[in-house]
């Protein structure tokens, strides 16, 4: 359920800050009060309420997470911290990309890449989030921007499919306090999908 | 559900996806699966690198189709290829293959001496490279989604890298200070679109993401770059003429995760083997110079 705006201000939140759009992650959390710490080392990972792994090359990431040994204590520390992946970040949360690269596997969905096509295949789409709510209305959708995106083509154990595209396929999708979505709230200036994964915190 | 495909706002968009990263000049498909598995988070795809299209000297033209497509299959990062300034016939055929961006590139010999692509026409997106603000802002203008400061390719020296950053940054500085009536006088001077500057202005940064390019050769280079405020770098010959092409990709990588700490950065620039001999640009003849290229 989404809270009022106050409640976030004791947060920390750290935002992977190796490769990818982890500065739009940075503004979008800033403007809810959160305060955030880019992290490129494991250490920095300690006093953090949450992590945001950005949009960008999941193969780039995943290689650094190993070099930097991050691999190991991002697992560990979404065993109890709320974890949110967007595009290349929900494909490392994924157990499987059908590809081999390095991956967290802390969700229980599967994920195919590029899944839409190459970038003359990228889009924006308005999409229906009334879901985000429990109140069962319907509310203003969300500007989507799907970039060579994922989809998450399977959910299964705890995991649910949360947004899914009109044809049915998955585009966002929660396991506990882990989220993926398969587009990127931070190019947008709407901060609701932000809210949400802080209610996940 | 509406599906909008190359809006301006998508074809920024992978650009901001390749933030904090290293695009490197690739050959041949041997040549991009090595980037890949460095942590490139591009390849661009072109016939020579810099370094030799000096030395070889001639026309340099778009690569061959069929060595891009094999570069596509091989890799999944994006693959950009390179188009000759004005030349949007190249740049249609590039664009049919599926690149991810296309480069309109001064590396390669101008096909037209008055003007660039106008690349709103185009559903894949460009990147151009610019000296100063003016220039960076007409490209915009014509439609790219990702500006790179020129630099000077295929020399192996930084200087001009920094030089044309420094340009830009400095510019945007300027033009942040100056009082609002002071702008159109500014457009006209440095010949940049007046909305552009405006939007610039407000941001406090180029509207599309901006990496550095022409001469990186270590990862000290890359941090610097990086300091000095882009978001990410290309590296064409730095790489591929160095004397151990992987383990210096791996540290280039690296170096610009950690750009802003030296302790890193010390250990990240370790035992290298050689770096690309380069040339000194200060001893280089003016018409030799690439940077010129682009109006």
């Amino acid at each position: 359920m989404l809270r009022p705006y106050n409640v976030f201000n004791h947060m920390k939140i750290g935002v992977l800050a190796l490769q990818g759009a982890f500065a739009e992650h940075i503004v979008m959390l800033s403007k809810l009060g959160v305060e955030t710490a880019e992290v490129r080392l494991p250490a920095q990972l300690d006093d953090l309420d949450g992590l945001i792994i950005p949009g960008g090359e999941s193969t780039t990431m995943g290689k650094l997470m190993v070099d930097f040994d991050l691999l190991e204590p991002i697992r560990e520390f979404g065993l109890n911290h709320a974890i949110w992946g967007t595009c290349a970040g929900a494909i490392l949360l994924s157990k499987d990309a059908h590809r081999e690269q390095p991956l967290l596997s802390l969700m229980n969905i599967t994920v195919q890449r590029n899944a839409f096509g190459r970038q003359k295949d990228s889009f924006e789409a308005a999409l229906d989030v009334s879901r985000l709510y429990q109140d069962g209305d319907t509310r203003e959708a969300f500007h989507a921007f799907f970039i060579r995106a994922p989809i998450i083509d399977s959910v299964s154990g705890n995991a649910k499919a949360l947004i899914s595209l009109p044809d049915g396929r998955i585009v966002a999708a929660e396991d506990g306090h882990l989220l993926a979505t398969s587009f990127h709230p931070e190019l947008t200036g709407d901060t609701r999908f932000h809210e949400y994964f802080l209610s996940l915190v | 559900m509406e599906e909008k495909k190359s809006t301006f706002a998508v074809k920024k968009g992978l650009a901001q996806m390749l933030k904090g990263g290293v695009i490197m000049d690739v050959v041949t498909p041997e040549h991009a699966r090595i980037a890949e598995e460095a942590g490139a988070c591009a390849v661009m795809a072109l016939e020579r690198v810099p370094a030799d299209i000096r030395k070889d000297g001639g026309v340099a033209r778009m690569s061959d189709p069929d060595m891009i497509a094999e570069i596509i299959e091989t890799v999944s990062i994006p693959v950009m290829a390179k188009a000759r300034i004005g030349h949007f016939v190249e740049a249609q055929i590039i664009q049919e293959l599926g690149v991810d961006y296309i480069d309109e590139s001064e590396v390669l010999t101008p096909a037209d001496n008055d003007y660039h692509i106008y690349k709103h026409d185009f559903d894949v997106p460009f990147v151009c490279g610019c000296r100063n603000l003016g220039e960076a802002l007409r490209r915009i203008g014509e439609g790219a989604a990702m500006i790179r400061t020129k630099g000077e390719a295929g020399t192996g020296d930084v200087v001009e890298a920094v030089y044309h950053a420094r340009t830009v940054f400095g510019e945007i500085r300027r033009l942040q200070n100056m009082p609002v009536d002071e702008v159109m006088t500014f457009a006209k001077e440095i010949g940049a679109p007046f909305e552009l500057l405006m939007e610039t202005r407000e941001l406090g940064r180029m509207p599309v993401v901006n990496f550095a390019a022409g001469g990186i050769a270590t990862p000290a280079d890359a941090a610097l770059m990086m300091q000095l405020g882009v978001d990410g770098v290309f590296v064409g010959s730095g790489i591929f003429k160095s004397g151990d092409p992987a383990k210096r990709a791996d540290a280039i990588v690296k170096a610009v995760t950690h750009y802003d700490n030296p302790e890193m950065l010390a250990e990240i620039s370790r035992n290298l083997g050689e770096a690309m001999v380069g040339i000194n640009i200060s001893s280089m003849p003016e018409e030799d110079k690439l940077a010129g290229r682009g109006w």
